[in-house]
């Protein structure tokens, strides 16, 4: 999809779904009666041109669509069918008007617990954020086919098990909507980090995530996380023209360009991450978000403020009390004391089984020792790192340093 | 005495329905459940969902884990069957949370699908 109508289609594909999902009560068929009726949208649309109301008009050509399959296919007794037929004589606004709680509901959907990680990642990008089955698949560089199944396997699952398409409670709110987050922020990561393919950024990918957070964001404006990764996304991605240069190799933060970074989303994000501290329930991607702050709005990277991103780095460990975050810390305190004092805390946390496989931990490692003037022992974590696979950029950024340290 | 009597299969879901496959299976299943019925040993039976619509519920430290597929864990057997009616899988899974297998080893939910009454 790449057309006007195309975008406009796809910008009511994720209400269209949610209000279909809730006429029908079927996922699968929800999905299948707005595609019919994107087709329809797609032949009419050029020539009559765009219904004022283009969200309502899909609904409506939608649900008739959905009626049809239904007779058509049997799958229900044709006096359900009928009944999702009856309100229309009596105002068919009021059934195609979209809800709010819809959408939320299709992502609380797309995203519960008892859907396997990666299918929750895949589902939420066909049913929320209407791309293909093939653009799914070639995003996670997997056959389409294999898509297909991981697919129909999670709808399956869905009607099955009857996993329910409604808002969770008060109650369940935090994890609940902690998985909804997660799988926005996978999603980032995968086109920020692309752990898969050559190109070091995938930028539709960020868009897509950027726009799902948006969304969640604005339907639970009273959820401060939610807003926090928005505006981490944001700051974030902000630096995007920055971090590859013409080559499409990786640029390090301290080596960017600052002029080319888009002062506008990181005002944006600002703004967004001031209005969730205000709430007073801070959180991880609040905190994550903060941290982004702190090198965004640094006017050069000697001007960076160490020791305030240590400390979110401190505060952040009582949420994520992982090794990776202990890490990040050591480069944080490495940076505002001197990298002796970090390579104090990345060598306590050389004999971490997992960390120890991570190539990150590597290569800060033989940055601090590089910074340090032990040449030898840096050459020697860079190759530590590259025995661990890393991504064809990262892998061509240690192979820079190497002959660097080599001086060839 | 009661008995449980635990029905492996080779596939993990019952074949499509309208398949003469599934037909061919109600059949046969029929005849064992009429036997049984008629004898008077007959409490309940049924044919569960796919495997891969199973969720399995873990508590630890007090929090509920809920991972997607059937208990990987070989070292775990089974070791008791609770049968609920609930009306989503949310309030299954809260309920499979409160039994003590799910804080020791865990409890699967697996949906049971909806046959006519055998007898």
């Amino acid at each position: 999809m790449s057309g006007p109508l195309d975008q406009l289609i796809r910008q009511h594909w994720w209400a269209a779904v949610a209000a279909l999902c809730r006429l029908t009560g079927d996922l699968e068929a929800a999905e299948d009666a707005v595609q019919d009726a994107c087709v329809v949208a797609l032949e009419r649309w050029p020539a009559t041109g765009v219904p004022a109301n283009a969200l309502g008009w899909l609904i409506g050509v939608a649900r008739h669509k959905a009626v049809d399959r239904l007779r058509r296919e049997a799958i229900r007794g044709a006096k359900e069918a009928a009944s999702m037929r009856e309100p229309e004589g009596s105002g068919p606004e009021q059934d195609t008007a979209p809800e709010p709680v819809d959408q939320l509901s299709l992502v609380f959907l797309c995203c519960h617990p008892a859907l396997d990680a990666s299918a929750r990642v895949a589902l939420t990008l066909r049913s929320v954020c209407g791309l293909s089955t093939a653009e799914i698949a070639a995003a996670f560089l997997v056959p389409e086919e294999t898509m297909a199944k991981r697919l129909v396997r999670a709808r399956a699952k869905i009607r099955e098990a009857r996993i329910p398409f409604r808002v969770p409670s008060q109650a369940e709110l935090p994890d609940r909507l902690g998985a909804v987050l997660r799988v926005i922020y996978v999603l980032f990561t995968e086109g920020h980090m692309a752990s898969r393919g050559d190109a070091l950024v995938r930028g539709d990918l960020c868009d897509t995530a950027i726009s799902l957070a948006r969304g969640v964001a604005g339907l639970l404006p009273d959820e401060p996380e939610a807003m926090g990764l928005l505006a981490l996304l944001l700051l974030t991605d902000a630096r995007r023209a920055a971090r590859t240069d013409d080559l499409g190799e990786l640029v390090l933060l301290e080596d960017q360009d600052r002029g080319r970074w888009d002062r506008d989303m990181i005002a944006e994000g600002e703004e967004i991450l001031e209005t969730a501290l205000g709430l007073g329930r801070p959180g991880p991607y609040q905190l994550h978000a903060a941290i982004a702050a702190c090198h965004s709005t640094a006017v050069s990277a000697a001007a960076t403020d160490w020791r305030q991103i240590a400390l979110l780095y401190g505060e952040l460990i009582r949420y994520e009390p992982t090794p990776v975050v202990e890490a990040n810390r050591a480069v944080a305190v490495a940076m505002a004391e001197g990298p002796a004092a970090g390579l104090v805390i990345l060598d306590a946390l050389a004999h971490h089984p997992q960390l120890w496989r991570w190539a990150q931990l590597h290569i800060a490692r033989a940055e601090l020792l590089r910074r340090l003037g032990r040449d030898d022992e840096a050459a020697g974590a860079y190759r530590a790192a590259l025995e661990l696979e890393p991504a064809p950029a990262s892998r061509s950024f240690i192979a820079r340093r190497m002959r660097e340290l080599t001086g060839g | 005495m009661k008995y449980m009597l635990l029905l492996n299969r080779m596939a993990d879901a019952l074949p499509e329905s309208g398949t003469p496959d599934l037909d061919r299976i109600n059949q046969e299943y029929a005849v064992a459940v009429a036997a049984m019925g008629q004898a008077g040993v007959l409490i309940d039976c049924a044919p569960l969902a796919a495997g891969s619509s199973t969720t399995t519920v873990r508590v630890r430290d007090g929090e509920t884990i809920i991972t997607d597929g059937p208990s990987a864990e070989i070292k775990e057997q089974l070791g008791g069957y609770t049968i609920i009616e609930c009306a989503d899988l949310d309030e299954a899974l809260k309920w499979a949370a409160i039994i003590p297998a799910a804080r020791d080893a865990s409890v699967e939910v697996r949906p049971i699908v909806a046959a006519q009454a055998p007898v």
